[in-house]
């Protein structure tokens, strides 16, 4: 009598237990992120001379960061982002003349602050779609350029706020003149909130917004309340936006009407879509592309530069939607698939 | 005293409706047959209104002769720019055709820089468009009276060709649904091609007819741009009706804020707006 051989019994997998393992794979870290943040802390080391730059670069790249949770997760075209950013601006500028220097709560005011402005945006906005959404957006982020191009007596008008003293930060570090502390500063609040928007895209409420983007009429179908979910995502975003806005105010120590402008909106706009819609890393990159590229062409007419950047944003949009971040990851699997072969 | 400033008011109002409205018609059209999100649409003006300057200046063709150059000029490339890029971008989600847009509006503003230079266009009315007529003690701008006549007589052409034609009909029936008109056998695909033609000559139209009365300079495709979303939006999508009542009350609301409070900009219009979006989202006039 031959023994039969019995299968071991596969193992059970719950569909908890499955949901668990996607959500380890998709929240891994990926050699983009770390590159990008080891390259980031080591031009730090390498650029003393750029640290203005390098500062302001982390900077644009939070708002894109922000803009990116809006547009590539949730899938919400707005053209009217920079209000929360120069919300966020004005607010740290105005509290710390207002002699509220502490840096740290300067910026969690302005995050609540842009925040509360995006909730009672959003309570309209998520009421619209396609050009109506855009619209509104677009008619917001005008609206307040006008009003505190009007507001003389509040925001300074054309001059924008100067002179915007900030106390040491944890009462020790002082802001130095070659923006050492401003850095650092920087690089570790935009860290953070990196790590704050990649728990909140990983999570089930990240999944629900992807499904947003991914089908509108499907998310309410299985349960998720819509309007809601809009809402949430829109605060959220425009509270990032005005810390990016805020760190701006704080480490250049003066606030420009700019803060608030179109060019800002569309900028977001382009680097979300240079660096790679929906992978947040991306958003970024395409801000680090953006203004290297600006830093380095700046003796360009201004004119060529909005038309390459022009040409750039149809070329992406026609034949790499993935953006740099989309093509890194179509390479890679390019040249494993070689590898296997040979 | 006041009533001859409310009448001037209304009067330069109804003018810069008219304009408004001959800039936005194509895109309500348009936007409500292919959901397409073209915000270089006063892109498209803009162009019609330097063509007609160029031709002018240049070339010193009278006035009349370069607006309907202008008008055919704009609907020319508008045209080639839909068959080579936009086509391929309505079946996407709306994000993509955003990008596609700003890209081109960017474009469009530095190359308009480039070949005319950023100061404003200087153009010279001829004598019988120019001055002013008296009426009783009221006196009537010649320019926007001819703006009103003859972009009123445009106006009223479109909606005839809207509401009572075969043509007019066909589109109607693409805005409510586009599927259902396809499968009756109507190429929805030309009909869209045709609309988006007309509607960038009117667009170009609208930019040659506004040089006189808002000045030309490469920022016109932005500064426009909220105008043209705002009519679009205010009206409804794809409502001609809609869109020219709403066209005629920003116009009108826009010169009496740059009458009695001049100093807030278009701060009015915007805050107006989004009032309005607030109370109803989708438009003045959607259907419920």
């Amino acid at each position: 009598m031959t023994a039969i051989e019995i299968p071991a019994p596969a193992p059970v997998v719950t569909p908890q237990e499955r949901a668990h393992k996607v959500f380890a794979f998709t929240s891994r870290w990926r050699w983009e992120e770390i590159a990008f943040w080891v390259v980031a802390a080591l031009s730090i080391l390498i650029f003393p001379t750029h640290l203005v730059l390098i500062a302001q670069v982390l900077i644009t790249g939070l708002f894109a960061l922000s803009f990116d949770l809006l547009v590539g997760y949730a899938g919400i075209p707005s053209l009217g982002h920079a209000a929360f950013f120069g919300i966020g601006a004005y607010t740290a500028g105005l509290l710390a003349r207002a002699g509220w220097t502490e840096p740290i709560s300067g910026l969690l005011i302005a995050a609540l602050v842009a925040g509360i402005a995006g909730f009672a945006l959003s309570v309209v906005v998520s009421r619209l779609t396609g050009i109506g959404l855009i619209m509104i957006t677009l008619g917001v982020g005008l609206l307040l350029y006008e009003a505190a191009h009007s507001a003389r007596g509040i925001t300074g008008g054309d001059d924008g706020l100067s002179g915007i003293n900030i106390a040491p930060i944890f009462g020790h570090f002082q802001f130095d003149f070659y923006g050492k502390t401003a850095v650092v500063y920087t690089y570790v609040v935009v860290f953070l909130l990196y790590l704050l928007a990649r728990r909140i895209v990983n999570s089930p409420f990240g999944l629900e917004m992807k499904g947003i983007r991914e089908n509108v009429r499907r998310v309410p179908a299985i349960g998720i309340p819509l309007r809601k979910r809009y809402m949430v995502v829109f605060t959220v975003s425009a509270a990032f936006a005005g810390v990016a806005g805020a760190l701006l105010g704080q480490i250049t120590q003066t606030v420009a009407l700019s803060a608030l402008s179109f060019d800002r909106s569309a900028a977001a706009l382009i680097m979300v879509m240079i660096g790679g819609m929906g992978t947040l890393i991306g958003a970024l990159v395409g801000a680090a592309a953006y203004m290297v590229a600006q830093d380095r062409l700046s003796d360009l007419n201004p004119v060529y530069w909005n038309f390459w950047v022009g040409l750039l944003l149809v070329l992406f949009v026609l034949f790499a939607r993935g953006g740099l971040i989309g093509g890194v990851d179509r390479l890679i699997v390019w040249i494993r698939s070689k590898r296997k072969k040979s | 005293m006041i009533l001859g400033n409310l009448l001037y008011i209304i009067f330069s109002g109804v003018a810069y409706g008219v304009l408004l409205f001959l800039m936005s018609a194509g895109l309500a059209v348009t936007q409500g047959l292919m959901r397409f999100a073209n915000l270089a649409h006063a892109a498209f003006a803009m162009l019609g209104g330097y063509l007609a300057v160029t031709l002018m200046n240049s070339y010193g063709w009278p006035f009349l002769l370069t607006l309907p150059i202008a008008a055919l000029g704009t609907a020319l490339f508008a045209g080639t720019l839909e068959r080579l890029l936009f086509r391929r971008f309505y079946n996407v989600s709306q994000l993509y055709q955003i990008m596609l847009t700003v890209g081109i509006v960017s474009m469009s503003v530095a190359s308009v820089t480039f070949i005319w230079g950023s100061v404003n266009q200087p153009v010279r009315m001829p004598s019988y468009l120019s001055g002013s007529i008296q009426v009783g003690n009221f006196d009537i701008d010649v320019y926007r009276l001819f703006l009103i006549v003859a972009g009123g007589l445009v106006v009223w052409a479109l909606i005839w060709g809207i509401d009572s034609t075969s043509f007019g009909a066909k589109v109607r029936a693409a805005v409510d649904n586009r599927r259902v008109t396809s499968s009756c056998g109507i190429n929805v695909d030309r009909l869209f091609m045709t609309a988006f033609f007309i509607g960038s000559a009117l667009a170009g139209l609208g930019g040659a007819l506004s040089v006189n009365l808002v000045g030309l300079s490469p920022t016109f495709a932005l500064d426009f741009l909220a105008y043209v979303l705002i009519v679009v939006t205010l009206g409804g999508h794809g409502s001609m009706k809609g869109a020219l009542v709403a066209a005629l009350l920003l116009g009108v609301v826009d010169v009496a804020g740059k009458y009695y409070v001049p100093q807030t900009g278009p701060f009015i219009i915007y805050a107006l707006t989004v009032v309005v979006l607030f109370w109803r989202p989708h438009g003045l006039f959607a259907k419920a």
